[in-house]
């Protein structure tokens, strides 16, 4: 079996361990929906400030329920990579002829094709709420690829807990540390707007400003070349930084094996 | 009743304070909330009718200590969950002599985790700029409207989780909590919600709570009447449904 068709099986099997949960399914569903509603409509007030960058907060916020998306659906993955460790399943799949690369792959993909669903529900969601989309039909599979992206580089990381804790509850302890990252970027206001020096300073200094930068754009602007490089930039290096470090703690998890 | 509440509040403290795994998210919520909402919206207080005169931080801070505080008796609620399914909390039930006790145990704990998060956020709010324009008896009724907003969360989780025994349960504690905190003036004063946000805003107990809070902040008496009109009633509506909830968990 080719890597590509192993990468193919283990994304499948992902994919349905995830939907066979619909707890899970729906709390990633319906919380970034709920927040990109009770926000937008509790701070609609704040496109009236002098240089908001959009005409309702709305259209502002429209990216960020692909960001919780994406950061809900990643972390499910590596905890059920957490999951695979604790049962013995990796080790079980360890002495088949899977490659390493394709169990790593492929529970991201199993996590990108869900992902992917999500997107869509969250954009008509958008749309639903009053939200206007600049960039055009064109433009959603470029949002969809920048957030697919943002998961990927979630995943990587998560997957590299997963790995090195072998422990599901020990994937679910990072993610108040993402949520972080999420809270201290330019998620609610735009940079320049923000009177606050040092967290103007945090928010520039945190990658994820760019990624919400990035697929903001396509939203309230069309199409910012500018913006755009900068969104896929940062998130292709942090996919190449998080894989490669996952990638040796796959290697030191499977020596122990 | 006491002896049983103290044993279990004491149970609920040591776990909560000598186990990282629970210490951090319990505080980072808030935290990450107060840092991120007051931090970056600072110049919501810019909008015309926006008259809060301590400040966007201090206007943030009367929201994030309720909604910890609600939060706070939700996480308790699946801490009952855990221990029903663990087989602690029946072994808890044959050995207590007045049940009553456990809940109120359950209440207590959470009051004070609560209250021990509330300083560390409050703190952080002060080292970022934050002005307090309340008196220390100002501040104290908004410490006793906090611990009544956390005995109603923690009173209504307790009564889900007592029914339902179960950490399935866990979106039926949250999700009614979440929708009445989050259905509030947040982020701007209610006069500035527009729309449909402004009339469910303006029949949601909290509100009240929130408004009651920030004007005890503000260093006024402005609604503190109204939320405290409120709250009490619903606590103790609240502890209704968490003792026939006790004793529907008695009835097995």
């Amino acid at each position: 079996m080719s890597a590509a068709a192993q990468i193919a099986y283990l994304g499948r099997r992902a994919f349905m361990r995830s939907i066979r949960q619909p707890g899970q399914m729906a709390f990633a569903l319906i919380f970034p929906l709920f927040f990109l509603f009770v926000v937008a409509s509790g701070l609609n007030s704040a496109a009236s400030l002098p240089g908001f960058p959009a005409d309702s907060y709305v259209d502002f916020m429209f990216a960020i329920p692909f960001v919780h998306g994406a950061l809900f659906t990643a972390l499910n993955s590596a905890i059920e990579l957490g999951r695979d460790i604790d049962t013995g399943f990796l080790n079980r799949l360890a002495l088949t002829p899977a490659r390493g690369i394709a169990i790593m792959l492929g529970n991201l993909a199993g996590g990108v094709a869900l992902v992917l669903i999500q997107y869509c529900i969250y954009f008509v969601g958008g749309l639903l709420m009053g939200a206007h989309f600049d960039a055009g039909w064109l433009g959603v599979p470029v949002m969809f690829a920048l957030a697919a992206l943002g998961a990927v580089a979630i995943g990587s990381a998560g997957m590299t807990f997963a790995l090195r804790s072998g422990s599901p509850e020990a994937v679910q302890g990072i993610f108040p540390l993402f949520f972080v990252a999420l809270f201290l970027s330019s998620m609610n206001m735009p940079r320049d707007l923000m009177e606050n020096d040092w967290f103007r300073w945090i928010a520039t200094a945190n990658p994820v400003s760019y990624l919400i930068e990035g697929l903001r754009s396509l939203v309230i602007v069309g199409w910012d070349a500018e913006a755009l490089a900068i969104g896929f930039g940062i998130a292709l290096a942090a996919i190449a930084v998080a894989l490669s470090i996952s990638a040796r703690a796959f290697r030191a998890r499977m020596t122990r094996t | 009743m006491i002896d049983v509440a103290l044993a279990i509040s004491f149970r609920g403290m040591k776990k909560s304070f000598t186990n990282l795994a629970f210490v951090l998210p319990a505080l980072m919520f808030p935290v990450i909330f107060f840092v991120g909402f007051a931090g970056a919206l600072a110049g919501v207080d810019q909008l015309p009718g926006f008259d809060y005169a301590p400040g966007y931080e201090t206007f943030q801070f009367g929201f994030v200590m309720l909604q910890s505080a609600a939060m706070a008796g939700v996480f308790t609620g699946f801490g009952i969950a855990q221990d029903f399914e663990r087989g602690f909390a029946r072994r808890l039930m044959i050995a207590a002599p007045r049940r009553s006790g456990i809940v109120l145990g359950y209440a207590i704990t959470t009051m004070v985790r609560w209250f021990f998060n509330t300083v560390v956020v409050f703190v952080i709010g002060l080292l970022i700029g934050m002005e307090i324009l309340g008196n220390p008896l100002q501040l104290f009724t908004l410490v006793i409207l906090g611990l009544l907003v956390s005995l109603i969360g923690t009173l209504w989780a307790a009564g889900v989780a007592l029914r339902l025994r179960s950490t399935q349960a866990g979106p039926i504690m949250q999700f009614p909590i979440f929708l009445l905190i989050f259905l509030a003036p947040v982020f701007v004063p209610i006069d500035l919600l527009t729309g449909w946000i402004h009339t469910v805003a303006s029949i949601n107990p909290f509100t009240a709570f929130i408004e009651g809070a920030r004007s005890l902040l503000a260093g006024s008496t402005e609604e503190v009447a109204v939320a405290f009109g409120i709250a009490i009633p619903l606590a103790a509506l609240a502890g209704v449904w968490a003792l026939t909830g006790l004793r529907s968990a008695e009835r097995g």
